[in-house]
């Protein structure tokens, strides 16, 4: 019997350690700058909204009889007609932006989300007039139809974020369904299937996680478009009504109006709207060249 | 390439009764019905005037005749009453038309001018600090609210020059160069935030189109890079640049609405703004449905030109 000569591997003595944390963290960092520099602007975004009655130095909503005041020491960026502070007025304005942009977002990110594994999944018929409805829903452009339902159902916080998320509904259908048509083609969907998997397993456990990437990307996007959205309602008067310190309303009313006299009235919540949206779509970006390489730089 | 036109045509067709559908249902959910609001500015309501009125703009039938009756009409070009104006909605529409028309236009003019040679530059300056340079310049685009950007630029102008915006609008016919001072600062704020998709995109196809051997052919037959970059790539890559044009058609229409309503322009998208704030719900129902059939046509006829752009794409061949 012959017998096996015995090989040396090259095997290194230790496997390639995990990169911790912080060290994918700072890695990410140097590949992505602007990436950093929009996570950094979210987080700004964040903390403002989370901790905004620590941070505003006056009551956002208190009237006072320093009207249109310049910045200054007191009211750091400046008082409105009413004499309310700006600077607290736009820091509790990142909650409103925030939780708009966010639960929109995110509503219209699920419910199309669930369309599109649907249609996909099954596909035929039920595809076909899933498919027609997202026609027709992207048939207007995003601001119109936003517009149109916010005056059906009347300005109030919830049916902006309402009137938001089913314009983000179809495009979250969209992306979600492309994934599925390719993923229901894999061998290991398959042999879930032939081992007696249901179908609502194979779509919920093995299916759905492996459309998280593009998911992640999608909402990403999104979000600066839905404060975008937000701001443009409110300035329209058909978004987040008063007394909420909403940046879009900020602008329309006195701002207009006194523009003249006291610029930052125009100047602080337009930055506000401006920075919170270049923030999210620089971490947008970020995410998706490393979420998504096939799109990268692109 | 026949069949393949009607059958575009039938999903434009499906789509868009949809969409009368979906109009049609959003705004019966409206608050209030048209006679609230017209006797609302009266004061007080007499219940039989009432019912007479109802019965007059037929909204006393059941909601199928109602909605087919709507559909009836549009067809056939009568888009009903602007109750706020007490005129035909056409008569409003119509002066307004070329409004928006000459904005959407410039506008798309100038996000093509900016978005394409940016992108270009972008492509080949790949990693370059111009490339970072133009495209945080683009990403700022889209990021801020064309309404704002228009409030700063007004607010830079009357600070700087002392420049008011005109407040009643000037015909290009009875004086070019004031109803241009009026038109080139909207329409550049609505064409900024366009242009910044249009860089994008031109930027990610040439980086493709770049990298693909009959480029390099040209680089190796020592052809000069302007000719290279300009023709041969340009030309390839522009596809999903009009198709993207195409698109930001629609999204332009969004834009003008709150740039008309900043500068003051009558025209058709602040009307639809006006409508729904006085609750004009006729209009709002007609208007939005013209937004939808410009839409999809202009997306069909995008599609059609893709096969005379690109001899290799065929369709239901």
């Amino acid at each position: 019997m012959a017998t096996i000569p015995s090989v040396d591997l090259a095997l290194p003595d230790a496997l390639p350690r995990a990169p911790s944390r912080a060290e994918a963290f700072w890695r990410f960092v140097r590949k992505n700058p602007l990436g950093a520099i929009g996570g950094l602007l979210v987080l700004v975004l964040l903390v403002a909204a989370l901790f905004a009655d620590a941070i505003a130095t006056h009551n956002p909503v208190r009237t006072s009889s320093q009207v249109l005041a310049a910045p200054g020491a007191d009211f750091w960026l400046g008082s409105d007609n009413l004499g309310r502070d700006l600077y607290s007025r736009v820091v509790h304005g990142a909650r409103i932006s925030l939780v708009v942009g966010l639960a929109s977002t995110l509503l219209g990110a699920v419910v199309g989300g669930l369309v599109g594994l649907l249609s996909g999944y099954v596909g035929g018929k039920t595809d076909l007039i899933a498919q027609r409805v997202m026609d027709v829903m992207q048939a207007l452009p995003i601001l119109v139809l936003a517009l149109v339902l916010a005056a059906a159902l009347g300005p109030s916080l919830t049916n902006t974020v309402i009137a938001i998320s089913v314009v983000i509904a179809p495009r979250a259908a969209r992306v979600v369904r492309a994934s599925v048509l390719a993923i229901r083609e894999f061998v290991y969907v398959e042999s879930a299937r032939a081992l007696g998997v249901s179908h609502a397993r194979v779509a919920f456990r093995h299916i759905l996680p492996n459309t998280f990437g593009p998911f992640i990307v999608l909402v990403t996007a999104q979000l600066g478009g839905a404060i975008l959205a937000e701001a443009a309602l409110s300035f329209l008067g058909l978004g987040v009504p008063e007394p909420y310190p909403s940046w879009g309303r900020m602008l329309s009313i006195a701002a207009a109006e006194y523009a003249q006299k006291a610029p930052w009235l125009v100047i602080y919540p337009g930055l506000a709207i401006s920075l919170a949206v270049f923030g999210t779509n620089l971490l947008g970006d970020a995410l998706r060249d490393t979420l998504d390489p096939r799109l990268r730089g692109s | 390439m026949r069949t393949y036109i009607a059958k575009r045509l039938l999903i434009a067709g499906i789509t868009l009764l949809g969409m009368s559908l979906l109009l049609f249902v959003l705004m019966r959910m409206a608050p209030g019905n048209i006679t609230d609001i017209i006797f609302e500015s009266a004061g007080y309501v007499d219940e039989a005037d009432r019912r007479k009125l109802e019965a007059e703009l037929g909204i006393d039938r059941p909601l199928i005749v109602q909605y087919g009756r709507w559909l009836g009409d549009f067809v056939r070009g009568e888009l009903g009453k602007s109750y706020r104006y007490d005129l035909p909605a056409w008569e409003v529409i119509k002066p307004r038309l070329p409004i928006t028309l000459e904005l959407a236009v410039l506008a798309l003019g100038f996000s093509v001018l900016l978005g394409v040679p940016f992108g270009v530059i972008s492509a080949v300056r790949r990693g370059h600090p111009i490339d970072y340079v133009l495209r945080v310049v683009s990403l700022a685009g889209l990021s801020m609210p064309s309404f704002w950007l228009a409030m700063i630029v007004i607010l830079l102008l009357v600070r700087s020059i002392g420049w008011i915006p005109s407040m009643t609008y000037v015909s290009p016919f009875d004086d070019l160069r004031a109803n241009l001072a009026q038109f080139l600062l909207p329409a550049l704020a609505v064409g900024y935030r366009s242009s910044a998709l249009i860089m994008r995109i031109t930027r990610s196809t040439m980086l493709e189109v770049l990298r693909e051997d009959y480029i390099r052919t040209a680089w190796a037959k020592g052809q000069r890079g302007t000719q290279v970059v300009w023709r041969h790539a340009l030309k390839n890559a522009s596809l999903p640049v009009v198709t993207l044009i195409g698109i930001e058609f629609a999204f332009l229409i969004g834009g003008l609405i709150v740039t008309e309503t900043v500068f003051n322009l009558p025209g058709v998208a602040r009307y639809l703004v006006d409508a729904i704030q006085f609750r004009d719900y006729p209009i709002v129902q007609n208007l939005a449905m013209l937004i939808a059939i410009v839409v999809v046509f202009a997306n069909l006829t995008v599609d059609l030109l893709y096969t005379w752009l690109d001899p290799r794409i065929k369709y239901g061949a």
